[in-house]
């Protein structure tokens, strides 16, 4: 696909950017309104759609890394499982960080959110999310792209 | 014979979709929700989570999580394996 006109691509270039700060804003406020890990890692996914539609496959593919995608799906993953572990000792993903809410409101509390592993959890999932669907359109967009060369003969992308 | 079982099962099936309907509860008037009230009990108090939702899917029923996780990682995997580039043979 050829990139939009340069129009497009002005606005791509002053919204896009937003897409990010909004989508982690939803994500780390979590646990105190609205949204959550899920919804914030679909708005901050909307990112690589946007600068595909505006710029095409091409120069998208030469900027980002796929590895980079897949570390933070893992690293999500991971995060959640281990946080889950982490509370052992009571039950699995038990909340062994949470604050009553009457401490927090005598002594405060310190650089994890009161609610403990929730607004953890929510930043992990969000990372897992920004990323498993970034991996999702930008090899949906590949294959189209591998579709439109042409007609093949042989079957490609088997027993690689 | 096909015929009869047909209309046999329409009408005992209709009978227990009018006996369903007939027992829903009137519209604004739900049953007692013990749970719902533990949870809007507890969230703030207990977990001091202003966001009550958030706090019932990542807390009190975190292991329906781990299956949305691993629902979209196995969506992942089925798109990757899908659209992969493989070598064209020569």
């Amino acid at each position: 696909m050829r990139p939009l006109s340069v129009v497009v691509r002005t606005g791509c270039d002053l919204f896009a950017w937003f897409l990010i700060v909004f989508g982690a804003s939803i994500i780390i406020h979590g646990d105190v309104t609205p949204g959550g890990g899920f919804q914030g890692g679909a708005v901050a996914a909307t990112f690589i759609t946007l600068l595909l539609v505006a710029y095409g496959g091409k120069k998208v593919f030469s900027w980002v890394r796929m590895g980079i995608f897949n570390g933070m799906l893992l690293f999500g993953l991971m995060a959640f499982f281990l946080l889950g572990l982490m509370g052992f000792p009571n039950a699995f993903l038990y909340n062994f960080l949470a604050i009553p809410h009457e401490v927090v409101q005598a002594t405060g509390h310190g650089v994890i959110p009161p609610s403990g592993t929730i607004a953890l959890m929510d930043i992990a999932v969000g990372i897992e999310v920004a990323g498993a669907l970034s991996i999702i359109v930008l090899s949906m967009f590949r294959g189209i792209r591998l579709f439109r060369e042409g007609p093949m003969e042989e079957e490609s992308g088997h027993d690689r | 014979m096909k015929k009869i079982i047909f209309i046999v099962s329409a009408i005992i099936l209709g009978a227990l979709v009018v006996g369903a309907v007939d027992n829903i509860r009137p519209f604004g008037e739900p049953g007692a929700a013990p749970m719902d009230d533990h949870f809007i009990a507890r969230a703030l108090t207990e977990r001091s989570s202003e966001n009550v939702v958030t706090s019932i899917v990542f807390d009190y029923r975190g292991f329906d999580t781990i299956g949305e996780a691993a629902v979209l990682f196995t969506a992942l995997c089925a798109i990757t394996a899908l659209f992969r580039e493989g070598r064209k043979k020569q």
